[in-house]
């Protein structure tokens, strides 16, 4: 028997949500809607969505695991990207747009400051899982290729180690502008414990019982045990 | 690339705010261009060079003889004035009024503006006092009897972006002599007002709240500290601080405090709020020094709003020949 193919309606929202903030941020530009700082507003804009794309991408399995929505598994590789996409631009505003190209200056900017060699970590992390990211890799890399993009757990917390500490105040105190890189965190550390398979075998559980109980109520017209049947007339 | 970008300046006579405002969008146009063709080129270097080139040895950590620095004055009049005394550019009224850190109303940088709208400054009072003969309350009206100035500060954010900017008010020093600070008071201390209702970012349980800063008393007798009441003319708006704030032009933008309630002289160094928060970033001194980077960045450039390249920090915000006379012998490194 043969399926019909469901509109791929999460697959276009995905993409949607990729390239429309792009789409703001070019007219934004020329229409003076970026604040009278743009270049420090894209800066930061773009590597704050790159932590929301980076934790997109761990979010995918944990739902999966959570609702059991089958296209969601493969938009994980989509989402990857597109953390990396903003990455890129992230990087690309801070060398180009900030700094002008000017290697010597970034070098002696960039010398010194911790908040910036964990950021300099994150982007060597997702380097090799952005390239390795093809069909190609996957077949021929076979069993290292899970191994590899293991690297991806360590890579979205360096993440937002470095935007916590690119905040005026203290990420390990929580004093300052601290609030939503600890939220980030937290989030991921959520997301990866879902992934300790205690967790997942109890969440799945769980969630085939609901969806049991769900299937059945539409079925029967029987009221369940132990609750109190309705009185008639209501 | 701003050097590029000259020929895009009015004549000095025809700058109103408006006008700077008009300009400033074409100016965004123009430099979005550019921008995108340096993209491609990579051609952008910034006149940044020699301000990072290591100089003469230096006789105490942090201070640097080789940034230059200039010795016109600043001019207590400056009504009708379209420049600094260094010649640049003042930034437009819309500039100012739609971009700055207000975190008693948030910590966006463009939200402010508009969270601050109906925040109410009158009635207002000022309360002075601690170490002074003389305790008094004033009014904002009482305070128009010291003599008014019209001066022009760059203001430079501990961010690194800057913003020149014609305040008028009045010079803190003509204040404290009204309530003649005993011989025992070393410093001042300044707190915003507190109030919840009207500031929402004040609700924020991440911050010392309410704002509090403070200065050496000789920092605050020199002649360039004021309190400011107006700018470009008009009375202070009121997401600059309305109605009435501190401005320390040679220090970076958090020391000057706004919408301020009291005023008090210690004789021990007063709590600020950013030190506060992070005192390994954020000192009690906190004057502008392209020698001694932040923890997190380097304090050698700065980013003017309205231009796009990167542009040298001067020592003191370029307020050298006027107050460097206050540190002498002072390690500007370990003080910062």
């Amino acid at each position: 028997m043969q399926r019909k193919r469901p509109f791929p309606w999460l697959r276009i929202a995905v993409h949607l949500a990729a390239w429309l903030p792009l789409v703001y941020f070019v007219y934004g530009f020329f229409a003076n809607l970026l604040t009278v700082n743009p270049i420090q507003y894209l800066e930061q804009i773009m590597g704050r969505i790159a932590i929301y794309w980076l934790v997109a991408a761990l979010a995918v399995t944990p739902l999966y695991t959570l609702t059991g929505y089958r296209d969601l598994p493969g938009r994980r590789r989509a989402v990857g990207l597109y953390a990396f996409m903003y990455v890129c631009l992230h990087l690309l505003v801070f060398f180009g747009l900030d700094y002008g190209f000017n290697w010597y200056e970034t070098w002696s900017l960039i010398i010194g400051k911790i908040y910036l060699w964990v950021g300099v970590l994150a982007v060597l992390l997702l380097i090799p899982l952005a390239v390795t990211s093809f069909d190609y890799f996957i077949r021929k890399m076979a069993k290292n290729w899970k191994r590899l993009h293991w690297l991806v757990y360590p890579a979205v917390v360096v993440s937002i180690l470095h935007y916590g500490l690119s905040q005026k105040g203290d990420l390990f105190t929580l004093r300052g502008n601290e609030v939503r890189p600890f939220f980030w965190l937290m989030l991921t550390f959520v997301l990866l414990a879902m992934r300790i398979p205690v967790v997942r075998r109890w969440v799945s559980g769980t969630r085939r019982k609901l969806v049991v109980r769900f299937r059945r109520v539409p079925q029967s017209n029987k009221v369940e045990a132990g609750q109190n049947p309705l009185p008639p007339g209501s | 690339m701003e050097r590029e970008l000259k020929h895009l300046e009015i004549p000095s006579s025809e700058i109103t705010p408006e006008h700077l405002y008009l300009t400033r969008r074409d100016f965004m146009k123009a430099a979005g261009i550019i921008s995108a063709s340096a993209f491609l080129a990579a051609c952008g270097v910034a006149p940044t060079a020699q301000a990072l080139q290591p100089g003469a040895p230096t006789p105490v950590p942090g201070w640097s003889p080789v940034v230059p620095t200039p010795s016109a004055p600043v001019p207590d009049n400056a009504q009708g004035k379209t420049t600094d005394e260094l010649g640049n550019k003042l930034n437009s009224f819309a500039d100012i009024t739609s971009y700055n850190n207000y975190y008693e109303f948030s910590t966006a940088k463009d939200a402010p503006a508009m969270l601050s709208q109906n925040f109410k400054t009158s009635p207002w009072s000022v309360q002075v006092g601690g170490l002074v003969q003389n305790p008094k309350t004033y009014s904002i009206d009482d305070l128009k009897k010291f003599q008014q100035k019209e001066r022009i500060y760059r203001l430079r954010c501990v961010e690194a972006w800057s913003m020149v900017i014609p305040w008028s008010g009045f010079q803190l020093s003509d204040l404290l002599n009204e309530v003649q600070p005993m011989a025992s008071a070393k410093y001042v201390a300044f707190t915003t007002l507190m109030d919840t209702a009207q500031m929402p970012g004040e609700g924020d349980p991440s911050f010392p709240w309410p704002y509090k800063e403070g200065l050496r008393l000789d920092e605050a007798m020199q002649r360039l500290t004021i309190l400011a009441t107006g700018m470009y003319g008009k009375p202070l708006p009121n997401v600059d601080g309305a109605p009435i704030r501190l401005v320390v032009p040679w220090k970076y933008g958090f020391k000057s405090i706004k919408a301020i309630i009291k005023i008090e002289l210690t004789d021990t160094q007063p709590e600020t709020f950013w030190n506060d928060i992070s005192p390994q970033e954020y000192g009690f001194y906190s004057n502008v020094n392209p020698n001694v980077d932040h923890p997190r960045w380097s304090q050698a450039t700065e980013r003017r709003i309205g231009q796009l390249s990167r542009i040298p920090t001067l020592m003191f915000n370029g307020y050298y020949d006027e107050v460097a006379s206050l540190y002498t012998g002072l390690n500007l490194r370990t003080n910062y």
